[in-house]
């Protein structure tokens, strides 16, 4: 390290970052420090104020503008001669191909999403250029080495599903805060300001149990000539009392959980609150997103106080009357947006409203937000040291010193005396279907699964391709490109809305599909198996893809560990938890299984974390920690 | 904590990492002053991450001209100032820092720190010194240790691919998350004792744990190597490679220690890298920075005493190198 053999090869060195964010400000720094000459950098991103307290190549006067190019000229102004080149882009963008990635000697991951490391991890093997992969939260943060044929690649091990809730723990049996925030984004807020066209349970449910469809319908509408404070309290007093009235009336529901109460507007505000907040209608009235808020009309200043019930109880009116007073034009197409300071009031309140009714504890503004927006916690110096181990490990890829090429966790609390612990990588693993083209089976019912359902379920969500490609021995069945024919399309169309048994070649059990997607250049093959029936609340997709993912009996198991973390008996080991770090990261596209992360470290209390499935092997010189291979590793991981 | 709230503009920039340490601590961090000396390029590191997480103010000593080395591995310094060479190192960090966050008053000190006397120290919640003499080191720890107030003192070193933390927070009383009987997350408060510098690296080596860092006594060599020799911290070269590994064999005699225990392998890369290694800077200054925060936040267990990491293994590891008494 750090001699003059290296100077060479990162002299020589052709690389590509992908992301400058919070890491890739970082690791821009410090490659170019390093003496890296040619560094080219992809990030879509424009930047926030919120960047501004750790990616620190941005400057208040910057906001708004693109993260690759502002990132450029920050690090050109102490490295001037060395070359750098953005790219303001998406990186699944289709002329990022395989070609466009054979041009670099080492790419280095700084990204804050599943779906693009994936895609990425998919053009660095058929591009054969190692890849650096890294993630962090807090104070954790991991680094790896991906080498087509040395080490595992990045979906080797398979990452788990984003986290769903079951139907019913939201619409009627909500035991955490996260639960209601659900309630509150998804169906609440969907509700009043999203498409109202669209399948929405909390309608479902009400007119399920009430049974006269008709009051259920228009219950959301605002009737003609309905003052708008009487319009908040009709829906507050049905959302918070009569559904919770009608819920109770199930008894079978309540047999092992405790029974709501149900919360009218009468029983927590006084009757009139026009008088006593003053006229906010128009007084506050104006285009600027951030600056209606509910909080500001009402003196609510500080985001970290948790409000009372009735506080709660007149931010929910207040918000909902500010949208229809100031924003009204976008009611019917707002979807929710953590930086929509209102759309995140009127979430915390109805949230926490619904909490009281559970007897949940209530949480701030800054809390919920943080939950409803899927909000990484994120520090300065965590990614710099993150960027540091990147660095030292693309210098030993670059020297293809095999030998030394390491995984890195950075830990919050030591384990071994180790606050950054090196572990050796692992092999690839051979049924991983996308480094070893090992075939996947999918259980699924042909006779009544569409095509659409298939491509949307597995091919993109699951197998996160882009440009499918859906083949059955020789015939094609659907194709996704720019340069198709419109008979071709339309044919396309046509199978889309087919089921899988009525395919012009047809699709039963027991055919071998095809997938593959063009640009990242990878193909999987899908063995078909038939099957009637599948269980709504554990299946909701209607179809299991098996072989490489997860099994789904592993998806029960996030959930009893669910409440509260790390209060189920195996508690995770620091250097376990580390190990599943990859699925979080900076930025803020998380899936649900990665926000779960946080919680458990905050709850981390455990200071001799003994690292279980760490062996040191005990050389008198060097000593060296491994873990176990990945599958044995997986098998533990399950029986937990 | 005092009843004082962040405000809009404080809570807006450091909202993702209040979400890490929390408000309180954040209030803290902003009432807290830094006074780093030996502005080299893992000091650069330390103070970037420190005026981003939002401290009150940072005060930088640093007389030195810019130099080849200076600029080696040290992004607070632009080159183009460089030709108008009037400034000192401290100088051009602190015009680099002052704009990572316009709420940081970043400030520069002149003069030589070790003359400095105690009330100059007093003004202080945190101390850092690196890359500079063992008795340099000693009497800013001593000074430090007479106030009356606690400051926090810390020593970090980076050569070559090798770093070294030295942490002093004398007596330190904090609170971590624990998990009560009933298996519920609480906050509990601890206590923790630290020896000063002087204490620490007179512990006899024989008593020490046998798989004590060799980082650990590397550096104590090379410290002693240029005491005896009148050198300036880091002005050291191959040239000087027969001497010091002589020096080493001296020392391991003295106290019982076999001599090969220190790899010559591993002096002989302390010697030759009078350059820091930029990862290394990032590394070590990212676990300055939390160290410090945790020591002002009073959250989180500080590290306990040492801390190394060596790019050749790649680990970071803690050492408590202090007398058996002082250890719990
Ligand atoms: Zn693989």
């Amino acid at each position: 390290m750090a001699s003059l053999h290296h100077a060479n090869v990162v002299k020589g060195a052709t690389v590509l970052m992908v992301g400058a964010g919070g890491i890739g400000c970082e690791l821009l720094k410090t490659l170019a420090l390093s003496g890296f000459q040619d560094i080219h950098i992809i990030d879509m991103d424009t930047i926030e104020v919120s960047n501004l307290n750790r990616q620190f190549l941005f400057r208040q006067s910057h906001v708004g503008q693109s993260k690759a190019k502002v990132a450029r000229d920050a690090v050109l102004r102490f490295r001037p001669h060395i070359s750098i080149t953005p790219y303001h882009a998406n990186v699944k963008d289709s002329n990022f191909n395989v070609d466009f990635f054979k041009q670099f000697s080492v790419v280095l991951n700084g990204l804050d999403n599943l779906d693009a490391r994936r895609h990425v991890n998919r053009l660095c093997l058929a591009a054969e250029v190692p890849l650096v992969e890294s993630g962090t939260t807090g104070f954790l943060g991991q680094v790896t080495v991906h080498v087509k044929g040395k080490t595992e690649c990045y979906e080797c091990q398979p990452k788990p599903a984003p986290k769903t809730y079951p139907v019913c723990t939201i619409t009627s049996t909500p035991s955490k805060f996260v639960h209601c925030i659900v309630w509150a984004k998804d169906l609440l807020f969907a509700k009043f300001f999203g498409d109202k066209n669209q399948e929405n349970d909390l309608n479902v449910r009400s007119s399920d149990a009430s049974n006269s469809s008709e009051h259920a319908e228009d219950v959301f509408e605002r009737r003609n000539n309905e003052d708008i404070e009487q319009y908040g309290r009709r829906i507050y007093d049905h959302v918070f009392g009569y559904n919770i009235e009608v819920a109770l009336s199930n008894e079978e529901t309540w047999k092992n959980c405790t029974r709501p109460k149900p919360i009218y507007s009468g029983d927590v505000l006084p009757e009139n609150l026009n008088h006593q907040n003053g006229n906010v209608d128009k007084s506050r009235a104006t285009d600027d997103l951030s600056s209606v808020s509910s909080m500001a009309s009402l003196g609510l200043k500080n985001p970290q106080d948790v409000w009372s019930l009735t506080e709660n109880s007149r931010v929910f009116l207040e918000s909902l009357k500010l949208f229809f007073a100031s924003r009204e034009k976008e009611i019917g197409n707002l979807s929710f947006d953590k930086d929509d300071q209102l759309a995140v009031e009127f979430v915390t309140a109805a949230a926490n409203i619904r909490a009281a009714s559970f007897g949940i504890p209530l949480h701030s503004l800054f809390e919920a937000k943080g939950i409803a927006g899927n909000i990484v916690h994120a520090v300065a110096t965590t990614n710099a040291i993150v960027a540091g181990l990147i660095v030292i490990e693309a210098i030993k890829v670059l020297e293809r010193d095999t030998d030394n090429y390491r995984m890195t966790y950075c830990l919050e609390h030591p384990s071994r005396k180790m606050l950054l612990m090196p572990v050796e990588p692992f092999e690839p693993n051979k049924s991983c279907c996308v480094c070893s083209k090992s075939p996947l089976s999918l259980e699924i019912n042909t006779h009544r699964s569409k095509l659409r359902d298939f491509v949307e379920k597995i091919v993109k969500a699951k197998l996160g391709m882009n440009f499918p490609l859906i083949m059955h021995e020789s015939k094609l069945l659907y194709e996704v490109g720019d340069d198709l024919e419109d008979d071709m399309i339309a044919n396309y169309t046509a199978n889309l809305e087919k089921v899988l048994s009525e395919l012009p070649s047809s699709v039963t059990g027991g055919t071998m599909l095809t997938v593959e997607d063009l640009q990242q250049e990878f193909t999987c093959n899908i063995y078909i198996k038939h099957r009637e029936e599948f269980d709504e609340e554990k299946e909701p997709d209607g179809m299991v893809l098996s072989g490489w993912t997860r099994a789904p009996d592993k998806k029960d198991d996030n959930k009893s560990v669910g409440n509260g973390g790390s209060t189920s008996k195996a508690s995770p080991t620091e250097a376990q938890k580390a190990v599943e770090l990859d699925e979080i990261s900076e930025g803020t596209e998380i899936s649900g299984k990665k926000r779960k992360r946080p919680e458990v470290s905050t709850n981390e209390t455990n200071n001799h974390n003994e690292v279980q499935k760490v062996d040191v092997v005990d050389d008198e010189d060097d000593e060296l920690v491994m873990l176990d291979h990945w599958d044995t590793d997986n098998k533990k991981k399950r029986l937990q | 904590m005092n009843g004082e709230e962040l405000t809009e503009q404080e809570t807006a920039l450091y909202d993702r990492q209040i979400r890490v340490w929390g408000a309180d601590a954040q209030r803290r961090l902003s009432k807290s002053h830094i006074l780093v000396y030996g502005m080299k390029g893992t000091a650069a590191e330390f103070c970037k991450n420190i005026v981003l997480a939002g401290v009150g103010s940072l005060t930088l000593v640093d007389d030195g001209a810019v130099t080849e080395d200076a600029l080696s591995s040290n992004f607070l310094i632009l080159p183009d100032e460089n030709v108008c060479a009037e400034k000192t190192v401290a100088e051009l960090c602190c015009n680099s820092l002052k704009v990572f966050n316009p709420m940081v008053r970043v400030s520069v000190e002149k003069g030589d720190l070790s003359s400095f006397g105690g009330d100059f120290f007093d003004r202080f919640d945190v101390v850092i010194v690196s890359c500079c003499t063992l008795m340099t080191k000693k009497s800013i720890n001593e000074k430090c240790r007479k106030l009356s107030k606690r400051v926090a003192f810390y020593t970090v070193d980076c050569r070559n691919s090798c770093g070294e933390i030295f942490v002093d927070l004398q007596k330190h009383i904090y609170t971590k998350k624990k998990l009560d009987e009933n298996n519920q997350p609480t906050t509990v408060e601890c206590e923790l004792q630290y020896p000063s510098f002087q204490e620490s690296i007179s512990v006899p080596w024989r008593t020490l744990p046998r798989r004590v860092s060799k980082l650990y006594f590397a550096m104590r060599v090379i410290e002693r190597f240029e005491e005896a020799e009148g050198r300036n911290p880091g002005e050291i070269s191959i040239e000087d490679l027969p001497a010091v590994l002589k020096l080493k064999k001296e020392i391991c005699e003295a106290q019982s220690m076999n001599e090969s225990h220190i790899p010559n392998a591993l002096m002989e890369r302390l010697v030759m890298g009078r350059r820091e290694f930029p990862p290394v800077c990032a590394i070590i200054g990212g676990i300055l920075g939390q160290e410090v925060i945790k020591a002002i936040s009073g959250k989180g267990d500080p590290l306990q005493n040492f801390f190394f990491f060596d790019a050749m293994d790649g680990k970071g590891v803690i050492e408590n190198i202090s007398y058996p008494s002082l250890c719990n």
